[in-house]
């Protein structure tokens, strides 16, 4: 929720699929340490996927969003393309080379790999968008 | 017709504000129009950022200066 006054300039909107295997909870965790470090802002995909009309508005307004989704069945895509908002900058962990378990004791060297790829691939779309 | 924007108090939000009045007023539009600056208030619009704006109760724009022409789109 708001922060701080115009707390959208310059910052990222961050959507997790925080869903129910590893790759899930690490599109979870790295939302969350992204957050803290300052670099976006992690935000509700539930209340989006819930309909919540204030939710989707700010979807839709936002200048900069990643939506992460955990594997290839990519509900986090799916709950935008319902609500009608576009997708902007995508991850799937899997395609990193993540194999999907329902092994929750996350490794460190994963998140920080999750982490890094969030953060080229949200520079690679602003680069494309300059251009 | 009820109007509420929604943010603390930065300039982005005053303009807002001064946007939303002009656009009812050129309108002729009856409007009660409120300002909403308490974050937990703000928060449970479920906005990622101020200023936004709330029309009868629908969340029509949020993080941005509405144009006038689009606050008039919303109410009329």
């Amino acid at each position: 929720m708001t922060e701080s006054c115009c707390a959208t300039s310059g910052n990222i909107m961050i959507l997790a699929c925080s869903g129910g295997s590893n790759v899930g909870q690490l599109s979870n965790q790295a939302a969350v340490e992204l957050t803290q470090e300052g670099f976006g802002k992690i935000f509700c995909l539930a209340g989006i996927g819930g309909k919540l009309q204030g939710f989707i508005q700010s979807a839709k307004d936002v200048p900069q969003m990643v939506v992460i989704d955990g594997c290839e069945l990519g509900c986090a895509k799916a709950t935008l393309e319902q609500a009608g908002v576009p997708l902007k900058t995508y991850v799937v962990l899997t395609d990193l080379g993540i194999k999907k378990n329902k092994d929750f004791n996350l490794k460190r060297e994963e998140i920080e790999q999750v982490k890094e790829a969030i953060k080229q691939s949200c520079m690679g779309d602003q680069q494309k968008a300059a251009v | 017709m009820e109007i509420k924007v929604l943010g603390p108090g930065c300039p982005k939000c005053q303009q807002t504000e001064k946007v939303v009045k002009e656009a009812v007023s050129e309108a002729g539009i009856q409007a009660n129009i409120e300002k909403i600056t308490n974050i937990l208030d703000i928060g449970s619009y479920g906005v990622f950022g101020t200023p936004a704006v709330v029309v009868d109760g629908e969340v029509k724009s949020v993080g941005k200066v509405p144009t006038k022409d689009e606050v008039k789109g919303w109410i009329s």
